[in-house]
């Protein structure tokens, strides 16, 4: 078996578009979250959103690149950009090697919609334009970026909910680690606009706490009222120890530990069993010991029923070690597609700078939050193993385990 | 409309939209000069009936080789259309 480690990040998110901005705005516990007026018009009972530019790629990126990408594909060219650049990683390498791409998607709704309302207008197929296809498919960043950076290796899109980001890095970590690849760049998008959340915010699964926006996002808090949605992109380099070593690269962390399961349960409705059995099948992958997770970043959206769950799976596996917990969507709100992969590039960038996050608006626990150690707070302290938890619709759970290197 | 803003508009959106160079905007340069492929045609088909209010079809174009028969083409399809 090989090792698999980590030696690139890039991230496109509300808390920062670089990782320096980012690694600030969690330390100092920024929210990235505000109000979408247009959500109103549409008849959204929230319009509390992660709110995000869409980044101006004319004269980076070449017209028929630029055609395919929709808004998260935008965001997963950027964020993939800063994680070769952070990786040493140059284009003369990637063609050089069988370099492949596992992302996480679950949705590319504007395009879709387009299309849709064009030919309801046009009765026309051929006036779509050619984008459209390549922007409207669930694989739109793997397809998008393995052509835009010459990928020869494995390509395909991991959708798995809200969890897609952190199955795409687990199946990464399983062709590495099996010795069928070198070098995967892995990650998660996700897009921002209401025409992709009109359906969940009819769920009446979004917080409406429209007098504080930066205070809606409180995973864990006995008064969380729903999640907010967010989005952008996340990106990291997977590459054996091997092929790190051989080049020289930095290495990050070492993944060690991958666990899933799925609920057989409700789709929507987490349980307690399932991310129970993805944690432990993760240490049991990881072969370590409980008391040696220093930090768990937890899944945790700020939904009533979906926070309570977690605590006690938490708490049924971690009870006698309550390594600190937090969960940083409490900032970014949910990054759903992108947040199994956003929320790795968190918790490295903590560990490789000795800090846990806080969990901000953590005011009052409930009954299960209370048995676990979670940090309102940002804590002065490094760490050499976490654990990070991602679960989603379908009763889907992934967890990674990490470690410093 | 004149030959002249047929012309305009068509380099115009070759230079502003298809992002292809000022100096290689020459009558006889073939869609392969101007780095053109099938798909870049798909969006072409967008502009122009966008621009003029006409359909192109693909067997329209058997005989349009070069930028200056599109040219041509474009400025008398759009005088029959009117």
């Amino acid at each position: 078996m090989k090792r698999v480690v980590i030696t690139g990040m890039g991230i496109y998110s509300t808390i920062g578009k670089t990782l320096d901005e980012v690694r600030d705005s969690l330390y100092h516990g920024r929210s990235g979250i505000g109000l979408d007026e247009e959500r109103k018009t549409l008849g959204y009972r929230s319009l509390l959103t992660g709110m995000i530019e869409s980044p101006n790629l004319k004269g980076i990126l070449d017209r028929r690149s630029r055609v395919g990408l929709p808004e998260q594909g935008k965001y997963a060219y950027v964020a993939t950009l800063e994680a070769l650049k952070n990786a040493g990683i140059d284009q003369d390498y990637l063609e050089q090697t069988e370099a492949g791409i596992l992302y996480g998607n679950d949705s590319s709704s504007v395009p879709v919609i387009d299309a849709i309302d064009l030919m309801r207008e046009k009765k026309d197929t051929t006036l779509l334009g050619s984008g459209s296809i390549f922007q409207s498919m669930n694989s739109t960043i793997s397809m998008n970026l393995s052509v835009i950076f010459k990928l020869r290796g494995i390509n395909f899109t991991v959708s798995g909910a809200c969890a897609s980001g952190s199955h795409a890095l687990g199946m990464g970590y399983f062709l590495i680690r099996h010795g069928l690849q070198d070098c995967i760049i892995t990650g998660g998008g996700q897009e921002i606009n209401p025409e992709s959340m009109g359906s969940f915010d009819g769920l009446s699964a979004f917080s409406t706490r429209h007098n504080a926006p930066e205070k809606a996002s409180r995973p864990f808090d006995r008064d969380r009222d729903g999640l907010v949605p967010s989005g952008g992109a996340a990106t990291i380099i997977l590459e054996s120890y091997d092929s790190a070593v051989k080049r020289g690269a930095r290495i990050l962390g070492e993944v060690i530990g991958y666990g899933f399961s799925s609920n057989g349960d409700h789709i929507s409705v987490p349980n307690v069993t399932g991310p129970v059995k993805a944690i432990n099948t993760a240490l049991q992958d990881a072969g370590i010991d409980i008391k040696d997770i220093g930090y768990i970043n937890a899944h945790a959206t700020s939904t009533p029923v979906g926070d309570g769950k977690e605590a006690e799976a938490i708490n049924e596996v971690f009870g006698s070690t309550k390594p600190y917990v937090s969960s940083t969507k409490s900032m970014t709100g949910h990054e759903m597609w992108m947040g199994g992969a956003s929320e790795v590039i968190y918790s490295l960038l903590m560990m490789n700078n000795d800090f846990i996050a806080p969990n901000i608006n953590f005011e009052n626990p409930d009954e299960h939050s209370a048995k676990l150690n979670i940090t309102p707070k940002t804590i002065e302290q490094g760490f050499d193993v976490f654990l990070s938890n991602a679960f989603g619709f379908g009763g889907t759970n992934s967890t990674l385990i990490i470690k410093k290197c | 409309m004149n030959k002249t803003e047929v012309v305009d508009i068509i380099n115009g959106f070759l230079v502003e939209e298809f992002e292809i160079e000022d100096d290689l905007i020459q009558p006889d340069a073939t869609w392969s000069d101007l780095g053109i492929d099938s798909l870049d045609f798909v969006d072409i088909v967008v502009i122009i009936e966008k621009e003029f209010g006409f359909k192109l079809k693909g067997e329209d174009m058997i005989n349009v080789r070069t930028l200056g028969q599109f040219h041509e083409f474009i400025y008398q399809r759009q005088l029959s259309n009117q």
